[in-house]
This record gives C-alpha cells, sequence and structure tokens, in this order.
C-alpha cells in the first residue's frame, strides 16, 4: 500500500485515498449544482401550482416539471450518492478506491448523460415528465440520456463492489464491514437491479423512438419502468438510513443497538423493496388482485417492517449513547439536550421523523391495494413522495455535506448561523408542504395538471375553497422550503470554494470539532439496559416509536373509512 | 464500536436481542401482518374493489362499441362540440373513451342501479378521476377495462385525466350525470 496516496484527517482519525477523494468531490460538486437546477425548476413549479400566483405558460409548466422531476428524482439523488458509495467503501475501510480510471469514466458518462437528457427536455420535444409514458413520443436524446447516465452510474456501483473486495484482500478492516458500509451495499445492490431494468426498458423504448421498433406494450412498459421509477426511490432510502446511522456514530459516539436486528433490516430491504413498483400500477388493467395484493405489500409488509427497525435503532442508539454520558433524567433528557443547533445532527433528526411519520406512513396507506382508488395520480402522490424523497434523502444528505465540508473538503462551513437554521427551514416547510398536497389531493387535486380552474375546458369543475386553501399552503411552504435549500447550496458552495481552510485560525465557521464527537462511547456497567429504563436499553424511543404506531393505525383507519364513502365498484 | 467502523466482536449475529427491539420487531410484525390481512379482507367484506376483469383491445374496435352504444341511446346533445349524452337501460354494458383530449360521451345513470363501465383510450395513456366522488383509475391504449359501479349520490360527476397527456392535458374533461330513476 502506497501510503502516500493516503491522508489522516486529523480531527476526524477518517482515512482517504487521495485518489478517491478528488472523486467523492468532484460528484459531491455536480450532484449540487443539479440540486441548483432542480431547485430552480422546483421555484417555477411551485409557483405555478399556487393558485394565486400562478406563474408559467402551460406548455413551460410541462416542460419545467419534466426538468424538475428527471433532475431531482434521478440525477441530483444518484449522483450524490455515488460520492457516498466511494466514501463508505474506500474511507470507511481505509482501502484504495478501485480502479479510479473507471470511475472517472462513470462520471463522465453520467454528467454527458445529464446534458444530453436535459438539452432534450430544454429544447421542447421531451416535455414527457420523468416517466415518459409510451406511446406519447419524447425526442430520442431524452431515452439515450438516461441510458448513458445509468451506465455510468452501473459503472460507479462496480468500483464500489472493487473496492470491498480490495479491502477484504489486502485485510485494511478485521471482520465484517462496517453497518454504513454494510448499508450502502444495500444501495448499491439495489442500484444495480434498479439499473438492469432502466435498460430493459429504456433501450427498446429509444429504438421506438427512433423508429427501430413499431410499438412498445403500455401496460409493459408500466411494469418494467417502475421497476427502475420506484426502486431508484428504493437506493435512497437504503443511502439515507446508512446516512442516518453514519451521524449518529458521527456526533453521538453511537453504536448500533444490535448489529444483527439492523442488518437484518437492511437484508430485508434486498429482499423485498423492490417489488413495490406494484404501487403504481394498483388501478392499471391486466393485473390480477393476487399479483397487486403481494407485491404492493412487499410480501406481508417486510420492507415496511425493516423501516419501522430502522425507525426505532437509530434513535435508539442515540439515546443508549446519550444516556451512557449521564443524560439519565426522565424519559427524553437525552433528546432535549442534543446538539440541537448543529446542522449535522438537526438535519438527521428531522429527515428521520418527517420519513417516519409523513413518508412512511402515507405511503403505507396510498399503496393499499384499494385504498389507492382514491389516491392514484392525485397530487397526494407528490405530497408522499416528496416526503419520502426530500425529507427522508435529501436532507439527510444535507446534514451529511455539513460534516463533509470540513472533513472532505477541508474548510470550514461559512455563514454557520444560516446554516444552524437551514435543516430547519428545509425540513419544516417541507413537512408542511407535503402534508397541504396530501389534504389538496384527498380533495381530488390532480398532480402534473396545469389549470385546477378548468378555465379552458368545455366541461369545467368547481374543486371546494378548501382544496384552493390546501393549494395555497403549498405555495407558501413550498417557497419557504425552497429559500431553506437555497441557504444549502450558497453554505454549501461558498464554504468549499471560499471558505477558510479548517486548522487556520477563525471563530468564523464550524469546524469539525464543534460538529462531531467522534470518539466512541463507554458503556456503563451491566450493558446497554443500566442507563434505561423498564429493561429497556431506550425507553425514551420505544415511547415515540409506540406514538408513531397510534397515528398509523388511525391514520391507515381513515383512509378505509373514507373508501368505504365512495361508490360501490366491484 | 460505532456503525461507521467494523463490529468489535467477529461474531456479532448471536449478541442476544436488546428487549427494547425485541418487542418492537414483534409490534410492528403483527401490524405488518394485519394490514396484509386487510386486502383480502376487504375483497371479501368491502364494496370498493377494482374487478380483475379486463381484455386486449385496439382503439377501432372499442371505439365501434362505443359509438353503438351512443347511436342505440342518445337522449340529448350538450356543449358547444354537441357532445351525446346517452343514458343507456340499467344493468348494461356501458362505455366510455379516453382521446387527446376529452372524455366521450356523457353517460346518464340512474342512481343505486348497477352498470358494467368499460374504458379504455384511443391514443395515449389517460388517468380516468371521476370528481368529487374521487375514484381513479388508470386508462391504457389497447387495454379495455370494466368495473362494475353502483352510483349511489345523485351528485353531478366530471371526469378529469390525471395522466399527463400532452399540451391539452388540463383541459380533458367528460361528465357522468346521476338522475333519480324513473320511466
Amino acid at each position: 500500500m502506497n501510503k502516500e496516496l493516503f491522508r489522516t484527517c486529523p480531527e476526524s482519525g477518517l482515512q482517504f485515498h487521495k485518489p478517491a477523494e478528488t472523486l467523492m468531490r468532484t460528484n459531491a460538486v455536480l450532484a449540487v449544482v443539479i440540486l441548483l437546477f432542480g431547485g430552480i425548476t422546483a421555484l417555477l413549479v411551485t409557483l405555478t401550482r399556487w393558485p394565486a400566483v400562478h406563474l408559467l405558460e402551460a406548455s413551460q409548466f410541462y416542460q419545467v416539471l419534466t426538468l424538475h422531476g428527471v433532475n431531482m428524482l434521478i440525477f441530483w439523488m444518484i449522483t450524490f450518492e455515488i460520492a457516498v458509495l466511494y466514501f463508505c467503501s474506500s474511507t470507511l475501510l481505509k482501502c484504495r478506491l478501485a480502479t479510479p480510471r473507471i470511475a472517472w469514466l462513470g462520471f463522465a458518462l453520467m454528467l454527458i448523460g445529464i446534458v444530453v437528457n436535459n438539452a432534450a427536455v430544454l429544447n421542447g420535444d421531451a416535455s414527457v415528465m420523468m416517466t415518459s409514458y409510451v406511446p406519447m413520443p419524447a425526442n430520442p436524446n431524452f431515452y439515450l440520456g438516461l441510458i448513458l447516465f445509468a451506465v455510468g452510474a452501473l459503472l460507479g456501483c462496480f468500483v464500489f463492489l472493487g473496492t470491498l473486495i480490495i479491502a477484504k484482500e489486502e485485510k485494511t478492516y478485521e471482520g465484517s464491514i462496517p453497518l454504513v458500509t454494510f448499508g450502502a451495499l444495500t444501495a448499491c445492490i439495489i442500484a444495480i437491479f434498479t439499473i438492469a431494468s432502466g435498460a430493459v426498458i429504456l433501450i427498446p423504448t429509444y429504438l421506438w423512438s427512433i423508429g427501430y421498433i413499431n410499438n412498445i406494450d403500455a401496460a409493459m412498459y408500466r411494469l418494467v419502468w417502475w421497476a427502475l421509477g420506484h426502486s431508484s426511490q428504493q437506493i435512497n432510502v437504503a443511502a439515507h438510513v446508512s446516512v442516518w446511522y453514519a451521524i449518529a456514530a458521527i456526533v453521538f459516539g453511537a453504536r448500533p443497538l444490535s448489529e444483527k436486528v439492523s442488518r437484518t433490516a437492511f437484508f430485508l430491504y434486498i429482499a423485498f423493496l423492490q417489488i413495490a413498483s406494484a404501487h403504481h400500477l394498483l388501478v392499471d388493467p391486466g393485473l390480477s388482485s393476487e399479483w397487486k395484493i403481494f407485491n404492493t405489500s412487499y410480501a406481508m409488509y417486510l420492507a415496511v417492517l425493516a423501516s419501522m427497525v430502522h425507525g426505532l435503532t437509530v434513535p435508539g442508539s442515540i439515546e443508549v449513547a446519550q444516556r451512557a454520558k449521564g443524560l439519565t433524567n426522565g424519559l427524553f433528557e437525552w433528546l432535549r439536550k442534543a446538539p440541537w443547533g448543529n446542522p449535522v445532527f438537526s438535519g438527521m433528526f428531522l429527515s428521520l421523523i418527517g420519513f417516519g411519520f409523513i413518508g412512511g406512513i402515507s405511503g403505507v396507506v396510498m399503496g393499499t391495494e384499494q385504498i389507492n382508488i382514491i389516491i392514484h395520480n392525485t397530487i397526494y402522490v407528490p405530497g408522499h413522495f416528496h416526503a419520502t424523497v426530500v425529507i427522508g434523502s435529501t436532507l439527510a444528505f444535507m446534514s451529511l455535506t455539513y460534516f463533509l465540508i470540513p472533513v472532505l473538503f477541508r474548510k470550514q462551513v461559512m455563514l454557520p448561523g444560516l446554516a444552524k437554521i437551514q435543516p430547519y427551514l428545509f425540513g419544516i416547510g417541507m413537512m408542511v408542504f407535503t402534508m397541504a398536497m396530501m389534504g389538496a389531493g384527498t380533495l381530488g387535486v390532480q398532480r402534473r395538471h396545469w389549470d385546477m380552474a378548468f378555465t379552458d375546458a368545455m366541461i369545467g369543475f368547481d374543486y371546494p375553497a378548501s382544496a384552493y386553501t390546501f393549494m395555497g399552503v403549498v405555495g407558501i411552504s413550498g417557497v419557504a422550503a425552497i429559500l431553506g435549500g437555497a441557504a444549502y447550496v450558497l453554505v454549501t458552495v461558498l464554504s468549499v470554494f471560499f471558505g477558510k481552510p479548517v486548522g487556520s485560525e477563525s471563530s468564523f465557521g464550524f469546524t469539525t470539532s464543534t460538529l462531531t464527537r467522534a470518539e466512541p462511547v463507554v458503556m456503563p456497567e451491566g450493558g446497554h439496559e443500566a442507563a434505561g429504563k423498564w429493561g429497556f436499553a431506550a425507553p425514551g424511543t420505544f415511547l415515540l416509536a409506540m406514538f408513531f404506531l397510534v397515528i398509523f393505525v388511525l391514520y391507515y383507519a381513515v383512509n378505509w373509512k373514507y373508501l368505504a364513502s365512495v361508490w360501490p365498484i366491484s | 464500536m460505532s456503525a461507521i467502523q467494523p463490529p468489535a466482536e467477529t461474531v456479532w449475529w448471536k449478541q442476544p436481542l436488546d428487549k427494547v427491539e425485541g418487542t418492537w420487531i414483534a409490534i410492528a410484525l403483527v401490524w405488518s401482518l394485519f394490514m396484509f390481512i386487510m386486502m383480502p379482507l376487504w375483497h371479501i367484506y368491502g364494496k370498493q374493489n377494482l374487478s380483475n376483469e379486463a381484455y386486449r383491445t385496439t382503439p377501432q374496435a372499442f371505439l365501434a362499441k362505443t359509438q353503438a352504444m351512443v347511436d342505440e341511446f342518445t337522449v340529448r346533445t350538450e356543449t358547444a362540440a354537441n357532445m351525446p349524452v346517452v343514458r343507456p337501460p340499467p344493468g348494461s354494458d356501458v362505455y366510455i373513451l379516453g382521446r387527446l383530449w376529452q372524455w366521450w360521451p356523457i353517460l346518464e345513470l340512474e342512481k343505486g342501479q348497477s352498470y358494467r363501465l368499460h374504458i379504455s383510450s384511443m391514443d395515449w395513456q389517460h388517468g380516468f378521476s371521476l370528481q368529487p366522488v374521487n375514484i381513479n383509475t388508470q386508462i391504457l391504449p389497447g387495454y379495455e377495462m370494466v368495473m362494475t359501479v353502483t352510483p349511489d349520490t345523485s351528485v353531478e360527476q366530471t371526469i378529469i385525466c390525471n395522466e399527463f397527456c400532452g399540451l391539452g392535458h388540463h383541459n380533458m374533461t367528460g361528465k357522468i350525470y346521476v338522475v333519480e330513476g324513473g320511466p
């Protein structure tokens, strides 16, 4: 091993392989650029769906909405995740990155794919939404750009797997890989499934768009496309849950309650998460109820079970670590005295709460075969996935960034005051935004729709005034969240490109030592449970979990009741 | 060891479960199984279930069947485009087609009666969203979806397209009247 190719971060103790470090930085910077562009489109979409503003013309709106979907859901997420994969393999395993040149080739393909796809949409003949449902045609470059991006991302996955093999061969670690790397491996396996599904459907669709194939069946397209579209969001879930564990370790020195439980939960993701593409097909013709029920429930909700487990074990491990430090008063002293001014922690915790309480519950409810009848394609659906993808994944990635700025980029976090409030502005803004969307969706307001007033339609429809109120709240809270997103981009760009190096004398920014407490916690005599209550190591977390369950059960019941009120259908 | 380092015990899978984890897993598993069972149960006891009935069709064949119903049962026309309003007999097969950018024709159904509703698309994918009752299904070209509906409220329903279908998507609407039964 060539020692000169490595540097050790003096504060965190993490060891970086220099070629991997450059790749991580470049991927992360590209991701933030895409996020900025996606954020501008988000503002335009929000200001158009806000009925009092209704900014864009119809054709511009559908074009901008297509850009927003593709850039945020696919390009931003996966580009950032490639950086996370390199971090979780090369850095956490103290290992050289496998084939950096292939990794650069992957990066180049991803970048070219992003440019080709966006150019097609900006050109105006590919306003087909992210889903590009056949037989609505798009400029062939729309599909070609996605294919190139996917091939590049696949190379990134292989570099990750190659690095795991090298680490094992060269014995850079003892025993098993860390839990966070295990979670990243889960994300990588799901990513390979996702990209393969994408190839299976997008390559024929590309050939169809250039006239080589004359027909793509609409139902088949949906089935296979969603193995790309939904599974790509499952990569995000596995990645952001890994980030939660990582941040619990970084900020609190927390160790997993038990490796067995957390790893088994990740394994359930690998086994069952992907079949949830059925969520999108619950009211499609041509599929049987048996098929729908088995697949929509991830085979008896085993992947939901996995998320509920992570939802307990992540805050549970934080509680145990805090109690071991002496914060043992009552049920919630550990949480009250958590570092709420540290954006690494506050962003991660809001991500956890928003993903579970809003995204998780709404996802299960609307993924119920029959309840989907009252929700399919209403604006409830983007309400749900903004809670999972934006509050869950994006906010988790944002909070990780505040840790990476000093550790990976060797810069102090600039504008610490703004960085402190950023997770709250973004997270709480998005929480209000997603719940208002769900409210409007319950009243039948549609997604991907330019005019809820039906001004030019031959047959009109009047939504109740409350639907307009909800959409107004969507507009206001959406703008607040976008300001939170802009604050993130501002802090990140200023710090990375204009920030003071770590180590220089300055009280100006956050540094690693103010953001982290990396030393692992020493457990008290008698193990986990000794500092807890009722024989539970994390009684406060358990109470929060039970509160979550009560909300879940009530909301589930309310939706069945609502379904029972619509016309009998058989 | 923390979650970003290898587990301290190399044989970590024999570590006993924490009580808090074991309890929560048991509760969550019971809830998961309950939610799974709810879906088959609703097929038996619930009244809102989509049928599994669907056929492969072509735009021409489906248009012909719809046209035959329109020719036989039209009672009047409405809107500037002279859209036929069709009142087929209760219990019969009724047809609605989606095309860029309208739902055709307008149906007039009797409250409390059941109809076998067939829907298909002439061109691209569409979303059939009946408002305000809020029933939503996906409509695909080449597939004829059949469901038995029993309107139990006499509110006039608008059909809105809720799958993006190009520039006129937001103007793609239709109508179903629900009237009290009579001669």
